[in-house]
């Protein structure tokens, strides 16, 4: 039970489906549990989450994986402390295209199955037949500049021998407007979270292509971005907060509660769209358009494989990105600072006690994992993986300087 | 030497409290201002307008868009920052409250362009409320309305004045606790289910 007195937390968050863990957090009682008081605000835009988080509205939020390293790098307008003592899942985002550049793609490619590298090879083909006959470039729409989905997408074409900066137009389009966009031609594609993909497909306004888990498996995509001074001062209700999120994504990854999830999330206050286009992401059984339904249940992962703890080599890549997007200048300074704004020793400080298996390592190579593997962990063992580039690169962080000189060379093919 | 008239763009999808606030600005001598509601557009005039000040409606989801346009430095020749610096939380607060934000050119003396941030909040702030008293205008017509009809009931039903029926209502909506509007809408409600 909450008491009169016990301390309020307010959460912002998008309409997307990785607020997930939040929105049980507070509905299913899990805060309460812990003693908190978890309110919850939706908002329009990642920058207004920023800036209310920089004045104290917000203590924390559900916010892009890539962005308290960005903010702390200075690139966003705003100057707000932001540290990421937790993430909240892995996968969730798919990439979409319309359905005129589905069907030429489907003409020269093999789009059946969410692969990657299929999609890749098959956009390419269209891009360099655009290119002969005088068309002009595709344009892509991501949410943010500083997203896993801009970095998704432009790993993706970059390993697929596209330069996204020469062959197409990234454009910036905020995640409900992507659908209609997309339906009325101002954008060839997307990359976007749940369950923005999923509405598209369902009705008929294009179709999906590839996936975040086929891009690159069991990767981050949000986080819980805290303000630091609060993290500082209320170390208690931080921790208090972490523990309800973990055992909220606990009960999100159960199969048996995904009906009553989405129902929940479908309310006006939350995502305020059907349950039907929330479930895809949560089942792993996707309807991708045209005629073809997928069942992938690595698509959005909010517990299994520790997909809530924040790895420092997740943080390490985005810096990477950053770099390789021309947003900031290779510094190795920058790049351990980037690492130390993700803060595993405040999650295992949380959770430690309770019955979750916690990686003992605060690095990992990504994509060293062909195979679910158990790792060693603070308890016993954790079981891991598979993760990995679809490409087959691996991103080892010890290695961080050789991998951005490498990746400065250009796209691949 | 007298400074260059600084060029203001304003982005808002209400085109009444666009004009509000264009008013103001003008009131205070600014006069090169101009007003878009489609930030998509934005993209397009941006190097035309020059803006060495932006200001923006906080509901507008596209401000992720403008910033990564900030950060394409190429488009806009100068950077921009947040018009307020971190030194300054009250005046943020201030803004964020009224539902507004500010970006300008990097280098832009402070003394400037603070009367603009503090105009646009208070003009939002007044938008806010003018929106507020008409929404409590609309719902106290709203109130007279169904009272009338309730009345109208119980003159029929029990062949009383129209003030008595009003005394009535009155009585009921104090020994209840309640409203008179809830009371004549609850009575309005249930001699609808009981129309024949």
């Amino acid at each position: 039970m909450t008491h009169k007195d016990s301390p309020t937390v307010i959460a912002g968050f998008l309409p997307l489906v990785d607020a997930a863990l939040l929105i049980a957090t507070r509905e299913k009682g899990f805060a309460e549990t812990e003693g908190l008081e978890l309110k919850l605000v939706r908002e329009t835009s990642w920058a207004n989450i920023r800036d209310r988080m920089a004045v104290g509205h917000f203590q924390c939020a559900h916010i892009l994986a890539p962005m308290p390293i960005a903010a702390m790098l200075g690139l966003s307008p705003m100057p707000v402390d932001i540290i990421a003592p937790m993430a909240l899942g892995l996968g969730g985002n798919a990439i979409t295209v319309s359905n005129a550049l589905y069907d030429a793609m489907n003409a020269v490619g093999e789009l059946t199955e969410l692969e990657a590298r299929q999609a890749g090879l098959a956009i390419g083909r269209v891009i360099e037949a655009r290119r002969r006959n005088g068309h002009g470039k595709l344009v892509l729409a991501v949410v943010h500049s500083h997203s896993a989905h801009n970095y998704d997408l432009r790993y993706w074409l970059y390993a697929s021998g596209i330069d996204p900066d020469r062959d197409v137009e990234i454009v910036i389009v905020p995640p409900p407007f992507m659908p209609d966009a997309l339906a009325n031609g101002r954008i060839d594609g997307f990359c976007v979270g749940e369950p923005w993909n999923s509405v598209a497909a369902q009705a008929a306004q294009g179709a999906i292509i590839t996936s975040k888990s086929s891009i690159w498996r069991s990767s981050p995509e949000k986080v819980l971005g805290v303000e630091a001074s609060f993290a500082q001062t209320r170390p208690d209700v931080l921790d208090a907060l972490i523990r309800s999120v973990c055992k909220a994504a606990a009960w999100c990854a159960d199969a048996a509660n995904c009906s009553e999830l989405a129902d929940i999330m479908s309310r006006p206050d939350y995502l305020d769209v059907a349950g039907e286009v929330i479930l895809p992401a949560l089942t792993g059984t996707v309807v991708l358009g045209r005629n073809r339904t997928i069942s992938d249940p690595d698509f959005f992962m909010p517990f299994a494989r520790a997909a809530t703890f924040p790895w420092k080599s997740h943080a390490a890549w985005f810096y990477s990105q950053m770099v390789r997007a021309h947003q900031t200048v290779w510094n190795p300074d920058d790049a351990m600072n980037a690492a130390h704004v993700y803060r595993p020793d405040i999650y295992r400080r949380a959770l430690a006690g309770l019955d979750i298996f916690l990686p003992s390592a605060d690095w990992k190579v990504e994509g060293a994992l062909s195979q679910t593997r158990q790792v060693s962990a603070v308890d016993g063992s954790l079981q891991l993986g598979p993760d990995g580039f679809f490409d087959g690169r691996i991103f080892d962080p010890e290695m961080l300087e050789a991998y951005v000189k490498e990746q400065a060379a250009g796209p691949s093919s | 030497m007298v400074a260059k008239p600084l060029s203001i763009l304003v982005i808002d999808e209400n085109g009444a409290r666009a004009s509000i606030i264009e008013a103001g600005l003008r009131g205070d001598g600014h006069d090169v201002v101009t007003i878009l509601s489609d930030v998509t557009r934005v993209a397009r005039q941006i190097t035309e307008i020059d803006p060495d000040v932006i200001v923006i409606d906080l509901g507008n989801p596209n401000r992720d868009m403008l910033e990564n346009m900030f950060q394409l430095t190429r488009a806009i020749k100068r950077p921009i920052a947040m018009f307020v610096d971190s030194s300054d939380k009250a005046a943020i607060e201030a803004a964020i409250d009224a539902g507004v934000s500010a970006y300008i050119v990097d280098g832009l003396r402070k003394e400037r362009v603070r009367p603009i941030l503090d105009m646009a909040i208070s003009r939002f702030n007044a938008f806010s409320r003018m929106e507020r008293e008409l929404e409590e205008a609309r719902s106290a017509l709203q109130d007279r309305k169904i009272i009338d009809r309730a009345k109208a009931i119980l003159m029929k039903s029990k062949g009383l004045s129209e003030d008595a029926a009003y005394q009535l209502l009155r009585k009921t909506a104090m020994n209840q606790n309640r409203k008179i509007s809830d009371i004549a809408q609850s009575l309005v409600t249930a001699s609808q289910l009981l129309e024949p």
